[in-house]
């Protein structure tokens, strides 16, 4: 087995670099090719290792593949650690990789910069493989960074555009922020435990629960709450959390393919992925736990309402897919974990679905993103028109789908969690289930319903995208469909996580869930006695009324609450606020050190002032040497009657 | 009364300190100057001899021996010198030859 | 007490002659009497039993150097009217100097160390001592390296004055041989070509 486990995240990066090094040599199609094997070889031997975990019960492997280093008695080292986590999350990435990987092909068929997209993407593959499958720290620094670089790499895809340059240094500064955050995390459990290494940390991390900390002088904090708190602000950066969560809508410069793997699927959900693995340490820190379920739900409620106002097409599922990771991280606050995977899971399914439905779209489109441009495309795309009803569906929770499964799992453990701040995170779950509901059909009735907007020119040339294109979507909505009803028993309450994710008895939300649960047919019966459903149908029925029955509403709500438009507009302003303080801050330093610092002390003082001195005591000293001989031969006269003098007297 | 080895070596001492004041007042004259150094080396050597005789050993005379030798290729090189910078200055004022001014 | 005034006498013969050759104008009776400095300073070498070097003072140091000396003295064109400028202000500064020179040196000199005490009076020789025989004597035994090595010194003075002051005269002949071993075909020989004669016939 061990040799699958080393193929997996080798495959791609074969393709990776075969793809990137010789795409000039081996052309578009070579390019293509040899990525898809690559990725293709990943997903099949993911699927061959979900099978050996689940069905056949393998035992947790946690090996070291590559001791890189022992420094001070630290092991930095190559590992893989596969357990139940581990197996879903590669299958959720391989998979969606690959269906992103067919429909790129279509998508960016006339891109000049065709295989560079593809090195780009299998690279990811290969890093999100690497952090995922780790079992130290070190390895998963390595993946978490890897693919913050990919991710720039591709939202800055068309370089020569502005708008991508400026939004690929943002989601890498934000990052940063986090990562800063995360580094110091690690560098805490590294301190207290000694290892890099998962287990050691687990095992000795009883060490920190009493054990507390003096950052700022007489304030004592306890260290697991740190450094859970700490971790929890690198997933923030990642998973774009409130108030790292800034770079997410503008990471949507990049090509459609990528919004719909990276920030949508996969690298967002890494800060996910690291919680849900760390639960035996975020479990030992109530506080941690607290400041995780605020967050998730802020995220989760506000974001959705600035869903509401966006006009671009892929803007919309950008704030939709921030708010559905605050859903995730709201599972994790009230240890959830299982529930939070859960959802990661079908939200990497509909999301990417949708994302790619929105490409195809735009391809229709002829590159036009904005829906008060689009209507009526029902007609014109029919595959694209059901599978991305599909994936709304899922997205808002319709009985039966995927998505209703995991979102009602993780609002009824919102209900059910205890810790504080949990009645705060329902409020804003439920609330976000009317929202979501809203933004969602908003969308679908505005781009596929209603009157056409389009220009003539436009719509002469409306025809259903290739097969290229609509072949991964239709591959996609079948798991948005039904993986919910399929899985949720086994992952659930099945015991699926029992050798991955650790919960103490006193967070007791997932159990009570588990008591109400009775088989997915069930549930979905149950699901009609809470008020999510209606929530969600009447989110449903006001944008249908608002968009299509009566649209003047929409503008008398513009005019009249102004001062609210505008504040969802301007994104809360966030970025106003980031781009004064934090980059003008940054400016006026640097340009403050530049005058002082730079051409005033090093230039002015140091470099031109030391030369000066010198010309200015050669100046002087020059005078000395008159070229007279009586003068020299008077100095050594001179000379010689204060040694004599000295050695006489003294 | 009796002279004595410092009658000696004060006379000397005088000796050399006019040939000191020759050297600083010299200002017109290259010829001066070097006449003032054969007086440096006359009192030194009057210094070895005094030694010498008072000491009893011959080694004071060896030595004024070769100082005269060398004072004498001294004295041969410095003129030779002096010829040729007369040659090309055209003066030996010591005030006129100032090229290493720096 | 015959040694004591013949002392006495010289030494102040050879201190005036001194300052009068680091004063006088004309460099010629500077020179002359410097002559006349070194003499007096043989005759007090004479009564300190170096009799050889007195001598070898007064033949070699007047009769070659100084001779030397008012050779090149003649032979430079000095324009006797500078020569006639008086002191410059710098006269006391060198009066300075030398007092101050000479009282270093005096406080070192008649120190305890040099007193009567310290070091016996010798005893004078007798007529039959010979200083030149003593001084061969050691000289080409132990001194014998310094002794080649003067002459070695004097040959490189010997080289170097001739180096320094001879003047190439343009007409004589002489040969670079140098120059002959750097000299190519190209400068001796140069080929002409000539139609021949006879062709045209």
């Amino acid at each position: 087995m061990e040799s699958v486990y080393l193929a997996i995240p080798l495959a791609s990066l074969a393709g990776a670099i075969i793809a990137g090094l010789f795409g000039s040599k081996i052309g578009r199609a070579g390019a293509h090719w040899v990525t898809i094997i690559g990725v293709g070889v990943s997903c099949l031997l993911s699927l061959v290792v979900l099978k050996d975990v689940v069905l056949d019960g393998a035992e947790i492997y946690n090996q070291s593949v590559y001791v890189w280093m022992i420094s001070d008695g630290i092991r930095f080292e190559v590992g893989f650690l596969i357990d139940s986590l581990t197996a879903l999350m590669i299958v959720v990435v391989t998979s969606v990789s690959l269906m992103v990987h067919i429909y790129t092909i279509g998508y960016m068929a006339d891109d000049p910069g065709y295989q560079r997209f593809f090195c780009y993407i299998a690279l990811f593959t290969f890093s999100m493989l690497m952090l995922v499958m780790s079992n130290n720290f070190l390895q998963l620094f390595f993946g978490w960074e890897a693919v913050g670089l990919v991710s720039y790499l591709l939202i800055g895809f068309w370089y020569t555009r502005e708008t991508a340059i400026f939004a690929n240094m943002k989601a890498f500064l934000v990052n940063r922020v986090g990562d800063f955050g995360f580094l110091l995390g690690i560098a805490v459990l590294l301190t207290y435990t000694g290892s890099l290494d998962y287990y050691e940390v687990f095992e000795r991390s009883d060490r920190m629960v009493s054990a507390t900390l003096q950052v700022i002088p007489g304030l004592d904090w306890s260290v697991i709450t740190l450094a859970c708190i700490l971790l929890f602000i690198g997933a923030m950066g990642k998973s774009a959390q409130v108030p790292l969560h800034v770079w997410l809508p503008d990471s949507m410069e990049g090509p459609t393919p990528i919004s719909a793997l990276i920030h949508a699927a996969t690298m967002v959900t890494a800060g996910i992925f690291m919680v849900a693995r760390m639960s035996p340490l975020f479990e030992l820190s109530e506080t941690a736990l607290s400041v995780v379920l605020v967050i998730g739900a802020t995220t989760a409620f506000f974001m959705g309402l600035i869903g509401i106002v966006q006009n671009d097409i892929k803007r919309v599922v950008a704030y939709s897919t921030l708010s559905q990771l605050g859903y995730m991280t709201v599972a994790l606050g009230a240890s959830a974990y299982s529930a939070a995977i859960f959802h990661l899971m079908t939200h990497a399914f509909f999301k990417a679905l949708l994302f790619l439905a929105a490409g195809s779209v735009i391809i229709a489109m002829h590159h036009e993103q904005d829906i008060r441009k689009m209507g009526g495309l029902k007609k014109y795309m029919p595959i694209t028109y059901w599978v991305a009803l599909v994936g709304s569906l899922s997205l808002i929770g319709f009985p039966g789908f995927a998505g209703y499964f995991s979102k009602d799992a993780i609002i009824l453990a919102a209900q059910n969690a205890d810790i504080p701040g949990a009645g705060y995170a329902y409020t804003m779950v439920l609330l976000g289930v009317f929202v979501t509901a809203f933004y969602t059909f908003r969308l679908f009735f505005l781009v596929f319903h209603g009157e056409e907007r389009m220009d003539e020119h436009t719509r002469s040339h409306l025809h259903e995208t290739s097969p290229v294109i609509t072949v991964p979507l239709i591959l996609l909505a079948i798991p948005s469909a039904i993986i919910g009803w399929l899985t949720i028993d086994a992952v659930l309450f099945g015991g699926y996580f029992d050798n991955a994710i650790i919960i103490l008895e006193q967070h007791g939300a997932m159990a009570a869930v588990a008591e109400v649960f009775h088989g997915p047919a069930n549930f979905v019966v149950h699901g009609f006695s809470g008020p999510v459903l209606y929530l969600a149908a009447g989110g449903v029925i006001s944008a249908w009324y608002i968009y299509l029955k009566k649209p003047s509403i929409a503008e008398v709500f513009q005019r009249r609450f102004n001062f609210i438009y505008n504040l969802l507009d301007q994104k809360y302003y966030f970025d106003r606020f980031n781009q004064f303080v934090f980059a003008g801050s940054c400016r006026g330093i640097g340009h403050l050190l530049w005058r002082l610092g730079d051409t005033l002390l090093i230039d002015g003082l140091l470099v031109n002032g030391s030369a000066k001195l010198v010309g200015w005591l050669s100046g002087v000293i020059r005078h000395v040497q008159t070229g007279y001989l009586n003068h020299y031969a008077f100095a050594m006269i001179s000379g010689l009657i204060l040694l004599l003098g000295w050695v006489v007297l003294v | 009364m009796s002279l004595h080895l410092s009658h000696y070596l004060v006379l000397a001492a005088i000796l050399f300190s006019i040939s000191i004041a020759g050297i600083v007042i010299n200002r017109k004259n290259i010829i001066i100057l070097l006449m003032s150094i054969e007086l440096m080396l006359l009192a030194v050597n009057l210094n070895f001899i005094a030694f010498s005789h008072y000491l009893d050993d011959l080694a004071g005379q060896i030595f004024v021996f070769f100082i005269l030798t060398v004072a004498a290729a001294e004295a041969a090189i410095g003129l030779a010198i002096l010829v040729v910078l007369f040659r090309n200055k055209g003066s030996i004022n010591v005030t006129d030859i100032s090229e290493l001014k720096g | 007490m015959i040694e004591a005034i013949i002392f006495y006498v010289f030494a102040f013969m050879t201190i005036t002659t001194a300052t009068v050759v680091v004063t006088v104008r004309n460099p010629i009776n500077a020179a002359l009497f410097l002559v006349l400095t070194f003499f007096t300073s043989a005759v007090i070498w004479m009564t300190l039993e170096a009799e050889f070097l007195a001598i070898i003072l007064v033949l070699v140091y007047v009769g070659a150097v100084m001779v030397l000396f008012l050779f090149v003295v003649m032979m430079l064109d000095i324009n006797i009217a500078q020569m006639r400028e008086g002191f410059s202000r710098i006269l006391p500064l060198g009066i300075v100097f030398a007092v101050i020179m000479l009282l270093l040196m005096w406080s070192v000199v008649t120190d305890d160390i040099f007193s009567i005490e310290s070091i016996a009076t010798p005893v004078p020789k007798g007529a039959d001592f010979s200083n030149t025989k003593a001084l061969g004597a050691v000289l080409y035994t132990e001194y014998v390296f310094a002794f080649e090595i003067a002459a070695v010194i004097l040959l490189v003075a010997l080289v170097a004055a001739l180096s320094l002051t001879m003047r190439k005269r343009p007409r004589t002949k002489y040969q670079n041989p140098s120059d002959q071993i750097k000299v190519r075909k190209a400068d001796r020989l140069r080929i002409v070509k000539m139609p021949s004669s006879s062709e045209e016939q």
